[in-house]
């Protein structure tokens, strides 16, 4: 299992929009629209559940893929996402 | 290329949502602008738990920037309990403040909150001017204190110039001072009639000469020559019959600090109160946004035909407080004469007998409308 933690960034705006979850960046007010699994990933970065965790519960069956390949994907979105400053990423858990 | 920005302004239009919401928290306010349009008595504004449970609406009906102004929303001694509710909902909030009340701990709160920005309004680089307009001894001083401090932070400030009589020369040195202190300008020349509908306040407006130079110095609107360019001729009739007037009541809306709710903060078309009715209900259902929604360019009465069609901003909020929403709003066809040098339709119909020459003609129209 990954040791890998995700958190959303304090400062980022969220907001469904039309069933897409749009995501504005508090660092440089860029603006991200996410797609699916992004979205369940944002939803669930709570700071505590571990990333392997959460694609075990929310990606691999809704999704119809494969464990390994689901969080290989998952890290690459989440450590995306932490580069424009949306998600908070640690080893450790993450005070939300 | 279209934004995602625009993208999501142009959905948020298709499926009704309203993507941002301007909240006063109260119109209590620490200063007294003389161009003010507010009646700063608290006349019951809406309790803590009114708000929270507000925001919770809002967040369920989509919207997504929210902007919390006054008032000065320091006289709230809840403004930091609301304002996390508004970050734990995950809003995009915008502050606007005088400042005056910043101090570094609020400064220190606003930023580890995640605000977006901050605006604050400063009328002069001179504190005899700046406090003179505000009528609080040391305003000025105390705005660019909480200024700094919110900087200092790591908030994005950005200065909002209101230009009136008292101090439109002044607009090159405010701007200079907000880069001296690496914050963004933005200037307005638009005073706004009171809520209560009187114009009086207008006469504060700089005369059409002065805006005119405005218009023409390229420190301030880019390239003054493509800016004030002759007006490119009535709106296309296929696209007047569909372009929509501005975003009020159809992606934004206005709320009060005693729960009304209206198109736009300059548009104080009353649609019904929270208080009475969820929010979502009288944004999906209320007779006065359905006749708001209703309106196309091409039934604005002098405006289609008019040769500023294509490039006016024309507020459907300001037209409305002249007596017709779908009508001419005066004071932009008066920008649009100051921009260009060409009289709107609406002006030239008022056919105003020559006061003192020149633009100083259709200004006069504009600041002498009858109160309402």
């Amino acid at each position: 299992m990954s040791d890998l933690y995700v958190a959303r960034a304090r400062n980022a705006a969220a907001r469904m929009i039309g069933g897409e979850m749009m995501i504005m960046s508090g660092r440089d007010s860029s603006l991200f629209s996410l797609n699916a699994t992004a979205s369940i990933l944002w939803e669930a970065a709570d700071g505590v559940t571990p990333l392997a965790q959460i694609v075990e519960g929310r990606i691999v069956g809704a999704f119809d893929i494969d464990r390994e390949s689901a969080l290989k994907d998952a890290e690459e979105v989440v450590r995306g996402l932490a580069d424009h400053g949306i998600l908070r990423l640690s080893e450790t858990p993450i005070d939300p | 290329m279209k934004s995602l920005m625009h993208e999501m302004g142009n959905r948020a239009l298709e499926l009704g949502i309203p993507l941002g919401v301007q909240l006063d928290l109260t119109y209590r306010c620490n200063e007294r602008c003389v161009h003010c349009y507010l009646d700063h008595e608290d006349h019951g504004e809406m309790t803590t738990a009114e708000i929270v449970g507000l925001l919770r609406q809002l967040a369920d009906a989509g919207v997504f920037f929210l902007t919390l102004s006054g008032g000065e929303i320091f006289m709230r001694p809840d403004f930091f309990e609301i304002l996390e509710e508004a970050r734990r909902l995950t809003f995009s909030v915008k502050l606007k403040t005088n400042a005056v009340m910043v101090r570094p701990a609020r400064a220190r709160r606003i930023a580890q909150l995640g605000v977006e920005s901050v605006q604050i309004s400063v009328y002069s680089h001179k504190e005899e001017t700046h406090d003179a307009i505000t009528k609080l001894p040391g305003s000025l001083r105390r705005t660019l204190e909480g200024a700094r401090m919110l900087r200092d932070e790591g908030v994005k400030v950005s200065f909002a110039n209101v230009l009136m009589k008292h101090n439109s020369g002044d607009y090159p040195e405010v701007k200079a001072l907000a880069e001296s202190l690496g914050i963004e300008y933005k200037c307005d020349a638009t005073i706004t009639p009171m809520m209560d509908g009187d114009r009086a306040v207008l006469a504060l407006n700089v005369d059409g000469d002065t805006l005119a130079r405005i218009y023409r110095d390229d420190a301030m609107v880019g390239n003054a020559g493509e800016y004030c360019a002759p007006p490119s001729g009535p709106m296309d009739e296929q696209d007047a019959l569909h372009s929509l007037p501005c975003s009020a009541g159809h992606s934004a809306a206005y709320i009060s600090p005693y729960g009304e709710v209206y198109p736009c903060v300059q548009f104080p078309m009353p649609c019904g109160n929270v208080r009475e009715q969820r929010f979502v209900d009288i944004w999906r259902h209320s007779p006065q946004l359905a006749d708001v929604r209703s309106i196309r360019v091409a039934d604005v009465q002098g405006c289609s035909s008019c040769v500023h069609g294509g490039s006016c901003s024309r507020c459907p909020g300001l037209a409305y407080t002249e007596g017709n929403m779908r009508g001419p709003s005066t004071q932009d066809c008066e920008r649009s004469y100051a921009r260009t040098g060409v009289p709107s339709k609406n002006l030239l119909e008022r056919r105003a007998p020559p006061v003192t020459g020149g633009r100083q003609v259709f200004w006069m129209v504009a600041t002498q409308q009858p109160v309402k």
